[in-house]
């Protein structure tokens, strides 16, 4: 089940799912750099509010600038590539996956496998939960004037729930913006059957997600719902989604975490399976990519496992039920773009989690908050003083940065992390008193 | 000479009832009006569009929200957010905190970009007694689209004011605060240019003050006091001073300083058109307040007439052109780009209009600030320099 990798100077424990899933990115990116002698077409888009079963439906192949910014981040290219955005006179201040993407693509659009990546012929903004998503298009539709551009807005769910009236607006803007322009551009008809089945797809491996996520449930856990968390989130919410590979990585993972339940191991972390479950939680904001591994380190070595996250839930939420479905192949994309958790509103985001620290019996909850994302940040404090209030748990609150290294500071977190450890150590010991006087 | 004294006292008074509204963080005018009619209510709105001619025919007070500015000290506000948040969402939340809108029977909240979408939630849970609209402007401007969905955004609201006074909307109604509100940008935009042609007459911080205070006040008294500043305006005698004219940019939700402005303005710059109350002339023309349908007049004058925007996406109208035009139009020399510490949206538009500055050949420089900032020095020098480089090379 496991194999054993030299990465480097560290070792490195890798499980079937994960070669498989690198194996998937090396072809996607291998395909994608072939562009030229293949005449299909790219289309950039993001990840929260993706299509991309609609975009494979006109055989063509998507890119994700914040996958590619994320990915410079772990390769340590990110630094240079946000210096070069802000030399062109992109503020400190604002979004680093923003500026990673723009510097990366002056500096010759190289991605995470060292090939160049393509320039989009179609620029779907999927505009879903983050204002920032419109501005970076925008911003890209100057670096490549020659593309075209597809807007999709989707509505925020400002009362807490779907409104019927923003399905059929969103409906109305794919029939009317999206499919014209996918179809201009790849000189294909829209076909809706074609869509149907690549949904069905995804309802497999959403099934398949859904009951990994799940299997935290377990103690130990046998998944880390943050960390390992991104890796199981990486098919489905990129360029995988509604494909028979993705429905297998599923399988394969699944597979992996029931051997693990079976045998009551914990996660795989880089430094193999975690031995002890000291510290179950469940945390609210992205992770910092360009101290990975070490971040991940700052947990595991305490024993500390994520049991639940809500950047797992970025690119869909899939835990109350919604699948996509051929039913009403665009609906169903509505309801999924209207469901994604940055487009939910602060209540339904707090309940979201509150679920997450009951379901998966957490021991207390952490905000991770990232300087460049306000649709994340903004309003996580009270966030945290309403799950203290509501469940009186330990909560925990660190910051960091998605990919700006200058935004990681080891000491303020660690010194953060060792308190917020004595807190739950604490509670668990008072926990033990009390069971041990009962 | 003694007439001229008259004038510049007048208006110097009537100047000073607009600062006196910026300076009351209580909102007293909106409590004193609420205070005559029980059935009156008072909603509250963010910056920086809403079609207030809605709250208006609804027998309520729309009030701008534009945070405290420097003139508060922030106690509870930091606790709500981070230090890489910008600052208006403290005020605002220090003041709801602190009773200051206590009076307010809703709060709508602009789709402009996540932290004010993010404070709506906020709000949600600390104000459940109240009214509240995350306001969702339609970023698709086709009519049967765009159009359609912005209708029932509209509905939505109308139903929600409509529980708070049981007030049923008439036709009547509407279109008679459409053609006040038609008035209203009338008056306006006769200031705005008065401004530009003169702007020795009015200066930045009155200007702004004018604008600001029709946030706060009926938009019946707001006309009359913009005849009154319009007439009053006109008669000051003051002599033109050696000063470049530039346009403000990026300053469209957190506010900037009193004294910041003072500031561009005393370091030789005539500011010529700015963004800072862009909401009060929104609507680029007048709306038709005749028809049977005023909803669908308010939706057209949107999604066709809307002033640009960093809220809005750009679509086919690239923001630098229009920024360009505005130059021209102003007979600006050069743009600064003013805009708060953390803003999304003037931030990631700045690159590009300032790319297409230089394309035009038009002067700009550009900083950040932040609504409570006190210290001018920096901004005075750059500002100064940038002045001084228009007047000597240009």
């Amino acid at each position: 089940m496991l194999s054993r990798l030299e990465g480097g100077e560290m070792t490195v424990q890798k499980e079937n799912s994960m070669l498989k899933q690198k194996q998937m990115l090396a072809d996607h990116f291998m395909e994608l750099s072939q562009v030229r002698e293949t005449g299909k077409k790219v289309v950039y888009t993001f990840v929260p509010g993706n299509l991309t079963e609609l975009i494979y439906s006109f055989d063509m192949l998507p890119v994700y600038p914040e996958i590619n910014a994320l990915q410079s981040g772990m390769r340590k290219k990110s630094r240079d590539y946000i210096r070069e955005a802000e030399d062109m006179g992109y503020s400190e201040d604002i979004c680093s996956y923003v500026k990673c993407d723009i510097g990366m693509m002056v500096q010759g659009n190289i991605g995470p496998t060292g090939q160049q990546l393509p320039p989009p012929d179609l620029l779907l903004l999927s505009y879903t939960g983050c204002f920032v998503f419109m501005k970076w298009f925008e911003n890209l539709k100057h670096l490549y004037p020659d593309a075209e551009i597809a807007m999709l807005h989707i509505p925020y769910q400002e009362a807490g729930r779907i409104e019927p009236d923003h399905i059929e607006y969103i409906k109305e803007q794919l029939r009317t913006e999206v499919i014209p322009k996918l179809e201009k551009v790849s000189g294909v008809k829209f076909d809706e059957t074609k869509l149907g089945e690549k949904l069905d797809l995804s309802a497999k491996a959403e099934d398949l997600l859904i009951e990994i996520f799940d299997s935290a449930q377990n103690r130990p856990s046998p998944i880390d719902a943050y960390f390992g968390g991104v890796y199981y989130i990486g098919p489905i919410f990129t360029a995988f989604r509604g494909s028979p590979e993705c429905v297998d990585y599923y399988e394969e993972l699944a597979s992996e975490v029931r051997f693990r339940v079976e045998n009551k191991m914990g996660p795989i972390t880089p430094d193999g399976v975690l031995k002890e479950e000291n510290f179950r939680l469940v945390v609210e904001g992205p992770p910092n990519w360009t101290h990975f591994r070490g971040f991940w380190k700052l947990f595991y070595e305490m024993g500390a496992v994520f049991v639940g996250s809500t950047y797992t839930r970025v690119g869909g939420v899939y835990d109350d039920g919604f699948r996509h479905s051929s039913d009403d192949p665009l609906k169903s994309l509505a309801e999924y773009c209207l469901g994604c958790y940055t487009n939910r509103n602060l209540p339904q985001r707090i309940d979201l989690i509150e679920r997450f620290i009951t379901r998966y019996h957490a021991d207390g909850f952490l905000v991770n908050s990232i300087k460049s994302c306000n649709s994340f940040s903004a309003g996580q404090l009270v966030m945290m003083r309403e799950l203290e209030e509501r469940l009186q748990i330990p909560v925990g609150f660190i910051e960091t940065d998605l990919v700006d290294p200058r935004y990681y500071s080891y000491s303020n977190i660690k010194n953060r992390l060792d308190s917020f450890f004595q807190m739950l150590e604490q509670r668990q010991i008072m926990k033990r008193r009390m069971e041990a006087v009962v | 000479m003694a007439e001229q004294h008259m004038t510049t006292e007048q208006y110097t008074a009537a100047i000073e009832k607009a600062r006196a509204l910026f300076e009351d963080l209580s909102y007293s005018y909106a409590r004193e009006w609420k205070e005559q009619d029980p059935s009156r209510r008072v909603i509250g709105y963010l910056p920086i569009y809403i079609p207030r001619e809605i709250i208006h025919a609804m027998g309520m007070l729309p009030v701008g929200i534009f945070g405290a500015g420097d003139r508060m000290s922030i106690v509870k506000g930091d606790a709500f957010f981070q230090s890489y948040i910008c600052h208006i969402p403290r005020t605002v939340i220090e003041m709801a905190l602190n009773g200051n809108m206590d009076h307010f029977d809703g709060f709508l909240f602009p789709s402009i970009c996540d932290v004010i979408r993010n404070l709506s939630g906020i709000f949600r849970l600390k104000f459940e007694d109240k009214f509240i609209q995350y306001f969702d402007l339609p970023q698709n401007f086709d009519r049967k689209v765009g159009g359609t969905f912005y209708r029932r955004e509209m509905e939505r609201l109308i139903e929600g004011l409509k529980a708070l006074n049981g007030h049923e909307l008439t036709t009547e109604e509407l279109n008679a605060s459409i053609e006040i509100y038609n008035y209203n940008r009338k008056l306006v935009n006769e200031l705005a240019d008065l401004r530009s042609d003169f702007p020795h007459k009015i200066s930045a911080v009155d200007f702004y003050l004018v604008l600001r205070a029709g946030g706060t006040m009926t938009v019946e008294e707001h006309n009359e006091y913009l005849e009154e500043i319009l007439r009053l305006a006109r008669e000051v005698d003051a002599e033109p001073e050696d000063k470049i004219r530039v346009v403000i940019s990026g300053a469209f939700c957190e506010q900037p300083p009193l004294g910041l402005i003072k500031t561009i303005e005393n370091a030789g710059c005539y500011v010529v058109e700015d963004d800072m109350q862009l909401g009060m002339k929104w609507i680029k023309t007048d709306i038709p307040s005749d028809t049977d349908d005023p909803i669908s007049a308010l939706i057209e004058a949107y999604l066709d007439h809307s002033e640009f925007s960093s809220a809005v996406y750009e679509a086919d109208n690239p923001k630098g052109e229009q920024l360009k035009q505005q130059v021209i139009d102003r007979r600006a020399d050069g743009v600064l780009f003013c805009a708060p510490s953390f803003c999304d949206p003037a931030l990631l538009d700045r690159p590009l209009l300032e790319q297409a500055m230089d394309a035009n050949h038009i002067r700009h420089f550009g900083f950040q600030y932040h609504e409570n900032l006190g210290q001018f020095h920096v901004i005075k020098e750059q500002a100064g320099t940038f002045a001084d480089m228009i007047k000597l090379w240009e």
